[in-house]
C-alpha cells in the first residue's frame, strides 16, 4: 500500500490528518500567544497586559514599564521564538533523517562544535558576552557538520542513518574530550562557559537575533519543503530511491537545514537540544507520521515549550533559573506520558 | 540428478567454508583482543617513576618476587590496572547488551540516563554533601539505581519494549542533566572543576576495596548475562519468532535491561561515566567480526582495550604535554582515542552497518 501511494503516511487516511492538523495549529497558535503575552508581562517586575499593549503600540518615553517591555522583553520573547522554532523543526528533521526517535538536533556533532568555538572565543579571544559567541558557535556548528557528513559519506556504502548517528557521536565524543581538558585546566573559562552550557534566552540582545534570523528563515523554508522526502526516508533508502527520490540530494538538503536552523539556535540560546527531542514526538502524537504536517507543528510547539520554560524559570526562583535548565523539567514528563500512552512498538 | 547432487554438495561446500572462515576469524579476532589488553595491561603495570621489566612485573604477580616490584606492583600499579579492566568489561557488555536489545546504535549508559543519574547523584554529594571518596561512589549508585528502577516504573507494561524505555531514558537523562547543570552554575568554581572530573570518568582513585567491591558485583552480573545472550540472539530475528521459539519476549528485554543497568551502575559508581566505552565497544567489536552477531565477549574486550590503552596515555603522555596539576582522568582520552576511531572504521569500513 505505501508502494502504491508514496506520498501518504501509512497509518491515517490524508483527511483526517488535515482535520486535526488544522486543530492542532490553531489550537497552538492560541497557546503561543497567551505565553508570548505572559513572557512580555511576568518577571522581575510585573506589567499588566494593558501596559504591555501600550508599551507595543503607543509607548511613552521615561515610562519605566514600557521600557523594560520594549527593550528586555520584547527582543527576549523574539528570541524564545525563534531559538524555539529552529530547535524543534532541527529535532524533526534530524529524526526523519536519521530514523531515529532519539535522534536530537545536536547529533550531527553541532552542539560540541559549538561550544569548542565558544571555548576558543572564551579562553583564545577573551570574549565575555553572549552575543560575541554568536559567530563563534555559528562557525563551530557548520564545522562540525561538515566533519560528519563528510566522514559518513566515505565508505562504500556512502550515508546511512546509522553511520550518520554513530559519526556525529564519535565526534561529540572527541570535542567533548578536547572541551574536557580546556575546562579542567582553566578554571576562567569554566566559569564563564558553564552559564553558556546550560541554555538561557536571558542578556542577549536583538542584535544577535537579526544576525542569525536569515538563517533560521533559509533552514524553515527547506524544511518545509522538506516534508516529502522525509515521508520517502522513512520508508527506507530503498523504497525511497524505487520511488524515484534521489535520496543523498534529499539528506543533503534535509542536513543542511539543519545546520543552518541548529546552528542558528546554539548560537543564540546555548546547546538546549532537549527541545529538538521532545518537540517532534509531541507533534507526531497530536498528527501522526506525516512529516509535512510534523515540520509545521514543530515550528509552532518549538517555541511553546521553550518560552513556556523561559516564563516558568523568571517566576520559580528568585534570580531565575536559565530556560535550559527548566525545558527538560517541563519537556520529560511530557515525554514520559506520551511514551507510556503510545501503543507503537517500532524502535 | 546427479547434476543436481553435485551442485548441492557444492553448496554445502561453500556454506562449509563460509561456516569455517567466520569461525577463524572470530577466534582470531577475539585471540587478537585478549593478547591486546593482556599486553596493555602489563605495559601498564612496566611504567612509572620506578621502572620495571615485563619479567619484573611477572615475577611480582606470581608472587616470586619479594622486593620493592612486589610493592609498586600490588599496592601503586594493580589496583589501577584492575579497575580499569572491570569497568572496560562493564561498560562494554552494558553497552552492547543496550544497542542489541534495544535495537538502537545509540543507546548506551550516557543515552539511557543511568549516567546523568549516576553524575547527578555524584555531583550532588560532592557539592551539597561535601562528601569524598567511597561515599560518592555510593550516591552515584543510589543516583544510576535510582534512574534504573524510575524507568522500570513509568516504562515497564507486563513487559517492555525498547521505545518505551529508550524515550523514558531520554528524558531522564535531560532532567539529571538539568539538576547537574544547576549545581555547577550554582557553586564555586573550584567546587565545579572537581565535580566535572569526576563527571569525566577516571580509574585514578582506584584502591583494593572499590576493586573488590566492583569485581564481586561484575563476576555476580556475568553469568545471567551468558545466559540471556541466547535469548537476545532469539530476539534479535523479531518479537513473533522468538515467541514462537518459546521466549517470551518483553520480559527476556526487561531482564536484559537490568542487566545492563546493573553493570552500567556498578562501573559508573566506581571510575564515573568514562566517556564513549559503552557506546563504541559494540559497533568496533561487531565491525571486526564482520558477521552481524552479537559479540558480547569481544564487545568487552573492546571495553578492555579501550580503558586500558586510554588510562595509560593518560597516565604517562598527557602529563607531559599539558599544563596539569592533577591526574588526567581516563575518560579525556577515551573520546579523544575512541572517537577518530570509530570514524575511521565507518569511512574506511567495508561491513554492512545494520
Amino acid at each position: 500500500m505505501s508502494v502504491l501511494a508514496p506520498s501518504r503516511p501509512p497509518v491515517e487516511s490524508r483527511p483526517r490528518t488535515a482535520r486535526r492538523g488544522v486543530v492542532a495549529v490553531v489550537a497552538l497558535l492560541v497557546l503561543l500567544l497567551l505565553v508570548s503575552l505572559a513572557s512580555l508581562m511576568w518577571g522581575v517586575r510585573d506589567v499588566s497586559a494593558s501596559d504591555v499593549l501600550d508599551a507595543l503600540l503607543s509607548p511613552v518615553t521615561g515610562d519605566n514599564d514600557h521600557a523594560v517591555v520594549r527593550t528586555e522583553r520584547v527582543p527576549r520573547t523574539l528570541i524564545g521564538l525563534v531559538g524555539g522554532a529552529a530547535l524543534g523543526v532541527a529535532g524533526a528533521l534530524m529524526q526523519g533523517v536519521t530514523r531515529n526517535p532519539i535522534a536530537d538536533p545536536g547529533l550531527l556533532g553541532l552542539n560540541s562544535g559549538a561550544s569548542l568555538a565558544v571555548i576558543v572565543a572564551i579562553a583564545g579571544f577573551h570574549v565575555t558576552s553572549v552575543d560575541g559567541y554568536v559567530w563563534f558557535a555559528f562557525l563551530g556548528a557548520a564545522i562540525a557538520a561538515v566533519v560528519v557528513y563528510g566522514a559518513a559519506s566515505m565508505g562504500w556504502e556512502g550515508v546511512t542513518p546509522v553511520k550518520l548517528a554513530l559519526v556525529g557521536a564519535a565526534v561529540t565524543a572527541t570535542t567533548t574530550s578536547l572541551i574536557t581538558v580546556v575546562l579542567l585546566t582553566d578554571r576562567n573559562t569554566l566559569r564563564e562557559f558553564r552559564f553558556w552550557q546550560v541554555g538561557s534566552l536571558a542578556n542577549r540582545s536583538a542584535d544577535s537575533l537579526t544576525s542569525v534570523l536569515p538563517f533560521v528563515v533559509v533552514g524553515l523554508l527547506l524544511a518545509l519543503a522538506a516534508g516529502r522526502v522525509l515521508n520517502a526516508l522513512a520508508l527506507g533508502d530503498d523504497v525511497a530511491r524505487g520511488l524515484g527520490q534521489d535520496v543523498t540530494r534529499g539528506r543533503l538538503l534535509v542536513v543542511l537545514a539543519v545546520v543552518l536552523l541548529c546552528g542558528s539556535a546554539v548560537s543564540l540560546v546555548g546547546p538546549i537540544a532537549f527541545v529538538g527531542l521532545v518537540v517532534p514526538h509531541v507533534a507526531r502524537a497530536l498528527v501522526g507520521p506525516d512529516y509535512r504536517w510534523i515540520v509545521v507543528l514543530s515550528v509552532l510547539i518549538g517555541p511553546l515549550l521553550l518560552l513556556a520554560a523561559d516564563v516558568v524559570g523568571r517566576l520559580v526562583v528568585a534570580g531565575e533559573l536559565e530556560a535550559g535548565l527548566v525545558v527538560a523539567v517541563i519537556g520529560a514528563p511530557v515525554l514520559l506520558g506520551l511514551v507510556r500512552g503510545s501503543r507503537s512498538v517500532a524502535a | 540428478m546427479s547434476a543436481v547432487l553435485a551442485a548441492h554438495a557444492v553448496a554445502g561446500e561453500g556454506l562449509r567454508s563460509t561456516r569455517l572462515r567466520r569461525r577463524t576469524r572470530r577466534s582470531l579476532v577475539t585471540l587478537g583482543l585478549l593478547l591486546a589488553a593482556v599486553a596493555l595491561c602489563v605495559a601498564a603495570l612496566m611504567l612509572g617513576d620506578y621502572p620495571l621489566t615485563a619479567r619484573e612485573v611477572v615475577r611480582a604477580l606470581l608472587g616470586l618476587d619479594d622486593g620493592p616490584a612486589q610493592i609498586v606492583v600490588f599496592d601503586f600499579r594493580l589496583p589501577r590496572v584492575a579497575l580499569g579492566v572491570l569497568v572496560g568489561v562493564a561498560f562494554g557488555l552494558a553497552g552492547a547488551l543496550f544497542q542489541s536489545v534495544l535495537r538502537n546504535p545509540l543507546a548506551s549508559p550516557d543515552v539511557i540516563g543511568v549516567s546523568q543519574g549516576a553524575s547527578a547523584g555524584a555531583v550532588g554529594a560532592l557539592l551539597l554533601g561535601g562528601v569524598t571518596g567511597f561515599w560518592v561512589s555510593v550516591a552515584a549508585f543510589a543516583g544510576g539505581a535510582a534512574v534504573g528502577l524510575l524507568l522500570y516504573a513509568v516504562a515497564w507494561r507486563g513487559g517492555m519494549t525498547g521505545h518505551r524505555f529508550v524515550l523514558s531514558g531520554i528524558g531522564v537523562a535531560y532532567v539529571c542533566t538539568s539538576v547537574v547543570g544547576y549545581l555547577l552554575t550554582r557553586s564555586e568554581v573550584q567546587e565545579a572543576q572537581a565535580a566535572l572530573l569526576w563527571m569525566t570518568g577516571s580509574v585514578a582513585q582506584a584502591d583494593w576495596a572499590m576493586v573488590t567491591i566492583l569485581a564481586v558485583l561484575v563476576a555476580v552480573l556475568l553469568p545471567p548475562v551468558l545466559l540471556v545472550a541466547r535469548g537476545l540472539d532469539l530476539l534479535l530475528l523479531g518479537d513473533e519468532q522468538a515467541a514462537g521459539l518459546g521466549l517470551r519476549p518483553e520480559v527476556t528485554r526487561g531482564l536484559v535491561i537490568a542487566l545492563g543497568v546493573a553493570l552500567a551502575c556498578a562501573a559508573t559508581a566506581a571510575a564515573g561515566p568514562v566517556a564513549f566505552v559503552a557506546l563504541i565497544a559494540a559497533p568496533v567489536a561487531r565491525r571486526l567480526l564482520g558477521d552481524g552477531s552479537l559479540a558480547l565477549v569481544q564487545s568487552a574486550l573492546v571495553g578492555v582495550v579501550l580503558v586500558t590503552g586510554a588510562d595509560l596515555v593518560a597516565q604517562h603522555v598527557l602529563p607531559s604535554l599539558l599544563p596539569v596539576e592533577f591526574s588526567v582522568p581516563v575518560g579525556v582520552v577515551t573520546g579523544a582515542i575512541g572517537g577518530p576511531y570509530l570514524i575511521w572504521l565507518m569511512a574506511a569500513g567495508r561491513t554492512r552497518t545494520s
